[in-house]
């Protein structure tokens, strides 16, 4: 496989992108004004919870439905007057898979090569190439319905880079995934980094955006509410996350913490259970917190000392926990 | 720019220098999938020929008598055999929507959509197996009941496939468009049936509608698939005299302009 040398510059541009879905129940705004820079060979996440505006961002970006408002430019094509050129040069694979359960893996390719302009030779050629990259030989001739779900996740990856698009759209590449199959993933995709691809994907998993994604944006309710690399995003909550088990008295414990001078942001979350509170020096600030709440005569039922995570990130912007919120 | 890149662009310009070679290849692409598809599930097999040889052996010889009087023609098989063919178009062409629901659920249609492949071509290839399939089943049911006394007129039965091929072209894409509307078999399933059914009771093809009273013939008299099952007995009997032939194919050949127009217009849609 020749590997494509890797293009600098923007790959994916969006100025004010919108989308509006009419429903019986009234409009939905989906997307409601994202701006997004998306370099040339990065790995680039879009991490929200279900509902956020993830899948209608990537239809919208892979031409299956036009914005409602705003501009975009994908590969150096412009979405609304060029999206044939947009198809041209970018994979989409879908959140829901993309093979029929009677067709082959090997027939799925060479169709999908075809479908893209190539000669049968070199379709079946690029077809044989893929299967072996991504360890499906064994399973080529066999319908795709007999696949586990970690084969047919990568057969629809297969199927996103056939033609060796400049970018790549992957809709929750790992959602349903057992953790063995996830790991795997996340090589094909640091692999198809190193061949120059620039690669988008979504996801509600922190971990892996964590791991695996070069930068991220954090999307909540249709808008981008931070944006960054993980450890950028991680450095603007500040400090270290102390979380108090408070049993019940979360109203007093709170009013107490943030009378402490060290204490930069606190809060309780919606049961009542727990104060979490933001310090600059987490290994100083916990004696303290337990002297002055002993002070008080409260005593905390726990007290956990973390660094914040990309949870906190979200909790900060949103109010709620993204963790909480895909259990 | 790079190498890759540039590559990618011309093949583009080739492509779009020539978008009919495009939707013609494309087409091609999507027939032949789709007929392997269809073939490799034994049910297709099942119904396919289980359907034609059922009809014939259970049905057929009810009529053989009671038709003789009421429909005329060579044998009871001339008047019974152009309807039921007629019928077989129907049905093999109505429901086909239920396997676009199918595809839209596996993905398959999105992942197409993504592609520069012909949007014309997604219904066409489509459309074109369900004619070549429903062509198919016709000619082993001609072939089944030339032992129970159908006489041949080569040339009419040539006509009539090519009349069955033309309801293939409008009701499955008629049937399509319904089902990227719709989305789902539940919506999906009632519609079709709500309307294959008053077609199929006035169009004559299971009794002679000449014992119909005077208001049921005026209703059969408006269903185009009256016309079509008329075109298909004369063609039959070899009966070329007879007008129900040109209004039955003219009628046909109008409405599948029609549908394919209408259904291209819905695969081509955006936001579909
Ligand atoms: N075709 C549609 N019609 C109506 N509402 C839709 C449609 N697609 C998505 N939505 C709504 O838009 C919002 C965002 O959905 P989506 O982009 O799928 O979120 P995510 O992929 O982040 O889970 C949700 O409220 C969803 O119900
Ligand atoms: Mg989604």
């Amino acid at each position: 496989m020749t590997s494509p040398t890797p293009i600098r510059g923007t790959m994916i541009g969006t100025t004010d992108l919108r989308r509006t879905f009419k429903t019986r129940g009234g409009s939905v705004e989906a997307v409601a004004g994202v701006d997004l820079h998306v370099e040339a060979g990065e790995i680039f996440g879009f991490l929200g919870p279900n509902g956020a505006g993830k899948t209608t961002t990537l239809r919208m970006l892979a031409t299956l439905i036009t914005p409602t408002a705003g501009e975009a430019t994908v590969a150096g094509a412009d979405l609304r007057r060029q999206p044939q050129l947009v198809r041209q040069r970018i994979g989409y694979v879908p959140q829901g898979g993309s093979t029929d359960p009677a067709e082959t893996g090997r027939g799925e390719l060479v169709l999908q090569g075809r479908l893209y302009g190539m000669t049968k030779g070199a379709a079946e050629a690029r077809a044989a190439e893929v299967l072996a990259t991504l360890d499906l030989e064994a399973a080529a001739d066999r319908g795709t319905g007999t696949y586990s779900g970690g084969m047919r996740r990568r057969l629809d990856v297969g199927l996103g880079i056939v033609h060796q698009p400049q970018v790549l759209f992957l809709d929750e590449p790992t959602t349903g995934l057992d953790p063995q199959a996830r790991a795997r993933m996340w090589q094909e995709i640091e692999r198809l980094r190193e061949l120059g691809t620039t690669v988008f994907l979504t996801t509600h998993y922190l971990e892996e955006a964590d791991a695996l994604c070069d930068r991220l944006a954090i999307i909540d309710l249709g808008r981008i509410v931070a944006e960054g690399t993980s450890d950028q995003l991680k450095q603007r909550v500040a400090g270290d996350v102390v979380t108090i088990g408070v049993d019940g008295a979360a109203a007093s414990v709170l009013s107490l913490v943030e009378s402490l001078p060290f204490v930069r942001e606190a809060s309780h979350d919606a049961e009542g259970g727990l104060v979490r509170l933001y310090v600059d020096r987490g290994e100083t600030a916990v004696p303290h917190l337990l002297r002055s709440l002993d002070a008080a005569g409260l005593a905390p039922t726990s007290i956990a000392l973390n660094k914040p995570s990309l949870d906190d990130v979200f909790l900060r912007q949103t109010g709620r926990s993204l963790r909480e919120e895909a259990a | 720019m790079t190498a890759n890149a540039a590559i990618v662009d011309e093949a583009l310009t080739a492509i779009e220098r020539t978008p009919r070679m495009r939707a013609l290849r494309d087409t091609w692409l999507i027939f032949r999938r789709s007929v392997v598809l269809t073939i490799r599930q034994p049910v297709w097999i099942l119904f396919g020929i289980m359907y034609p040889v059922l009809y014939l052996v259970l049905f057929g010889p009810l009529l053989d008598k009671a038709v003789g009087q009421a429909g005329g023609g060579v044998s009871a098989y001339n008047w019974f055999v152009p309807g039921l063919l007629i019928q077989v178009a129907l049905f093999g062409s109505a429901f086909v929507g239920f396997g676009l629901i199918a595809e839209l659920r596996y993905g398959v249609v999105e992942r197409m959509r993504v592609t520069p492949m012909s949007r014309f071509a997604m219904l066409l290839g489509r459309s074109l197996r369900d004619v070549f399939l429903l062509v198919l089943q016709a000619v082993l049911m001609i072939a089944l009941a030339i032992p129970f006394g159908l006489h041949l007129n080569l040339a009419g039965v040539v006509v009539t496939l090519g009349l069955m091929a033309l309801i293939g072209l409008v009701m499955a894409p008629l049937s399509y468009s319904a089902a990227l509307a719709l989305k789902s078999e539940d919506a999906f399933a009632p519609l079709v049936q709500g309307i294959v059914m008053p077609l199929l009771l006035l169009s004559g093809i299971l009794l002679p509608m000449a014992l119909a009273p005077d208001w049921l013939r005026f209703l059969s008299s408006i269903n185009p698939l009256t016309h079509a099952v008329d075109a298909a007995r004369a063609l039959f009997n070899g009966d070329w005299g007879n007008p129900e032939i040109a209004l039955g194919v003219g009628l046909t050949t109008a409405l599948a302009i029609g549908a394919v127009w209408i259904a291209s217009r819905a695969f081509s849609r955006a936001n579909a």
